[in-house]
């Protein structure tokens, strides 16, 4: 499942990425495989995405969004 | 003059440039890093053992590996000893209350072989949210001096200041994660290459190297080599890298953080945020903010633009009284001194605009609006930080076209700054007040709607839908040299920091008149002397026609003077040039009289009005706007005989305006935010070309 289809409120553990240039980036920032991420909530207009990570908030778009795995 | 150059790195949202201010105070100074937009931000310390240490400021950046080319200046520094930024020491900054991720670029830059500092900033924030750091065990592991700090109250600058001095200049720095087995053959080959201090610093090499300069290109061309011969993975190999990091730092935090109230330490900015970033008050309040910055830039800034503008008249004027009269006083008041008021001027709405932007970035309330309106604002092209510099420019373009610093991703960065001057600002209002007022009747439609006030309103959204559309253009236009990433940090909610705020305040005035006051300045001598001075004997010659009329007594001096004005401003360069541009202006409706305020507008277009007063020798110059539409509706053209200021040249003019880069001052910035003339060559091209068109379309429809 890709993050970008959780809801506000709902919680993941990442497993892996799909775009591996994105994934060093979405890693250096703390978004590891094995970390707990909840969806905080959406933008006014649903897009970016506001997450909680690694003990601090991070936003992204959709499509950066769904290049992370989680179960 | 330095004893030892400091470099400050870390993370962004650490507290890195409170602690900057903090150590340099107004000691500081701007500077250029060659290629980037980037400023370069330098000051100078006083150690307690009477050294003096320079201090740099670099970007915040969460690793050493680059996402966008003002974050390839971090590494470049460290990197390249030759670079002459490199510093002696690394103070790393990093936020005590995520130290984990804040350690990861501490890691990389250890393992590249510099002498270095971890300071602990913001310890007593993350005691408050139950974080508790152990110092020493945490010094021991990393084999570096560790430093608490709480910069912003100012808690823990003598205890830097003492660890700097007691730095010594060999690395002591434990090694952390075996670098060497992501690639053995390609680091060993580089290290036959290059002599290099770490096994990191080959491993960096082989990522970086064209980041490099101190590498020959028969050497690069070697290093292309290597990496092709052992199958260098550069993308993955940085992934590896940073989970190997992630997972030597945990062993390294181990015992040494206790978090003891991680879910509470959220609790406030979850709450504001609920309110602030709200499908409908989110919004709702992000408007009333815009309106308020918008009326503070418009309305406030008025009162000492106002001073300003009557203490530099009050100067010259003065000047002309106790001065000889001559050519050197004449070039000093109305070539210099003018030059600078129109350069001071802009102080006040410089100065207004950064203070509300600083103190919206501190409270991390910026990250909020760029999260709100990046949907909307990447359709055409633009980011969500945008907004502001956008609606900055309905009252001025130039402090508008500063705050698009903040807006990390060059391609937004590139096309804010584009498009900001098509949006209307307060310089173009006497002219549109002056055009409607000739060419569209003082009449209601539907009772209650003035006529005047919606064509006044629609010129002004004509201005931001012709920025939108542009933005849009460009965005297919603009090749993109970088991956553009949005993924951001909101940090939490914060009470600004007033010192902060009164620096940006001071910088930004200080970056603004120094480095574009040198292009105003010398724009505006150019335009005196143009407006000063006309071919062979033509002054004398009109001096001499008046001078029987002005040695009689009966006949009103001042009427005379004004008459003698405008005809020298017919016959000076200026007046030349507008006859000269006349066939070139004629299809959009316009006579060689509009060409001299077209010329002259390029000061500032209010200067049209001044111009016109000027022109239709007005008495008493530009106060009186009554008689100067009086006698532009009057005025007929010579050759055909009817009116000059039919309504289709009078929407011409005024879209003429509303499009043209009509601003040195605009230029001026652009050129000082871009560090090139390409783009200020650029924007002045395709306004002019637009305002060209439109203004020949609408004459050419109309008449």
């Amino acid at each position: 499942m890709k993050l970008s289809q959780l809801n506000p409120g709902e919680r993941g553990t990442i497993v892996s990425f799909t775009d591996i240039e994105m994934s060093v980036k979405l890693m250096e920032m703390g978004c590891l495989p094995g970390e707990v991420v909840e969806v905080e909530r959406f933008a006014p207009l649903g897009d970016p995405i506001a997450i909680r990570v690694a003990g601090y908030q991070l936003c992204l778009r959709k499509s950066e969004a769904s290049v992370i795995i989680i179960q | 003059m330095a004893d030892i150059r400091i470099a400050l790195v870390g993370n962004p949202n650490t507290g890195k440039s409170t602690l900057f201010n903090l150590l340099t105070g107004l000691n500081q100074k701007i500077g250029n890093f060659p290629g980037i937009t980037v400023d370069k931000k330098i000051g100078f310390s006083k150690l307690p053992n009477g050294k003096t240490a320079e201090i740099i400021d670099l970007p915040g950046t969460y690793s050493l590996y680059p996402k966008s080319k003002d974050e390839s200046i971090v590494y470049q520094v460290l990197a390249d000893q030759q670079n002459n930024s490199h510093p002696d020491l690394v103070v790393l900054v990093a936020d005590a209350s995520n130290l984990r991720r804040n350690l990861l670029l501490c890691s990389q830059v250890a393992d590249l072989g510099l002498p270095m500092i971890l300071v602990l900033n913001m310890t007593d924030l993350a005691k408050k949210e139950g974080i508790h750091v152990d110092i020493n065990k945490l010094a021991e592991r990393l084999g570096i001096q560790v430093v608490a700090m709480s910069a912003r109250k100012n808690d823990g600058l003598d205890d830097l200041k003492t660890a700097i001095i007691n730095t010594s200049t060999i690395c002591t720095q434990t090694s952390s994660i075996d670098v060497n087995a992501f690639a053995p053959e390609a680091i060993a080959a580089i290290k036959e290459k290059i002599a290099v201090k770490t096994d990191y610093y080959a491993l960096q090499i082989l990522h970086q190297h064209e980041h490099l300069a101190f590498i020959s290109e028969q050497k690069q061309a070697q290093i292309k080599e290597i990496k092709q011969a052992h199958g260098f993975e550069s993308t993955k190999l940085q992934g590896e890298e940073t989970v190997a990091r992630y997972r030597y730092l945990s062993t390294v935090l181990k015992d040494v953080v206790a978090d003891t109230g991680a879910a509470k330490k959220f609790k406030i900015t979850d709450q504001l945020d609920s309110i602030l970033t709200h499908k409908i008050w989110g919004l709702a309040i992000f408007m009333l903010i815009l309106f308020v910055i918008f009326n503070a830039i418009f309305a406030w800034a008025s009162y000492p633009m106002d001073m300003i503008d009557a203490g530099f008249g009050w100067l010259t004027e003065k000047g002309h009284e106790h001065l000889p009269a001559g050519l050197l006083t004449d070039l000093l008041l109305d070539g210099v001194v003018a030059g600078l008021g129109g350069i001071v001027i802009f102080i006040p709405q410089i100065a207004i605009l950064f203070a509300f932007i600083s103190i919206l970035e501190d409270t991390g309330y910026m990250a909020r609006v760029t999260f709100m309106m990046d949907k909307m604002m990447r359709k055409v092209g633009l980011s969500g930080k945008s907004v502001v510099p956008m609606i900055g420019g309905l009252a001025c373009a130039v402090p508008s076209i500063m705050a698009a610093r903040n807006i990390e991703s060059w391609k937004d960065r590139m096309i804010t700054i584009m498009v900001t001057p098509l949006v209307s600002c307060s310089a173009r209002l006497p002219v549109y007040i002056l055009i409607i007022s000739l060419i569209i009747p003082e009449e209601n439609v539907f009772g209650i709607f003035n006529m005047q006030g919606l064509a006044l309103m629609a010129m002004y959204l004509i201005g931001i839908v012709a920025a939108v559309v542009v933005a849009w253009v460009m965005k297919f236009l603009f090749k993109a040299k970088e991956k553009s990433y949005f993924i951001m940090e909101l940090p939490v909610y914060r009470m600004p920091r007033w010192k902060n705020v009164f620096l940006t305040v001071f910088e930004k005035s200080k970056t603004f008149i120094f480095e574009a006051g040198k292009v105003i300045i010398a724009i505006s001598i150019i335009l005196w002397v143009m407006a000063s001075f006309g071919p062979g004997d033509r002054f004398e010659n009109i001096e001499k026609k008046y001078e029987t009329a002005l040695a009689d007594p009966k006949q009103d001096a001042d009427h005379i003077n004004t008459l003698i004005s405008s005809e020298k401003l017919e016959n000076s360069y200026v007046g030349i040039l507008g006859h000269w541009i006349e066939p070139a202006i004629r299809p959009l409706g316009y006579d060689w009289k509009i060409g001299i305020a077209l010329i002259t507008s390029f000061a500032a277009r209010e200067a049209f009005v001044g111009t016109m007063a000027t022109i239709y020798s007005v008495d008493g110059g530009d106060e009186d706007t009554n008689t100067i539409r009086e006698r532009m509706q009057a005025s007929v053209n010579s050759k055909t005989g009817l009116p000059v200021y039919t309504f289709a040249t009078g929407i011409s003019i005024m879209l003429f305006y509303a499009f043209a880069m009509q601003c040195m001052s605009t230029v001026a910035i652009v050129y000082r935010e871009t560090k090139s003339w390409k783009w200020p060559i650029i924007q002045l091209s395709y306004m002019t070309l637009m305002a060209y068109v439109a203004g020949l379309i609408a004459y050419q429809l109309l008449k």
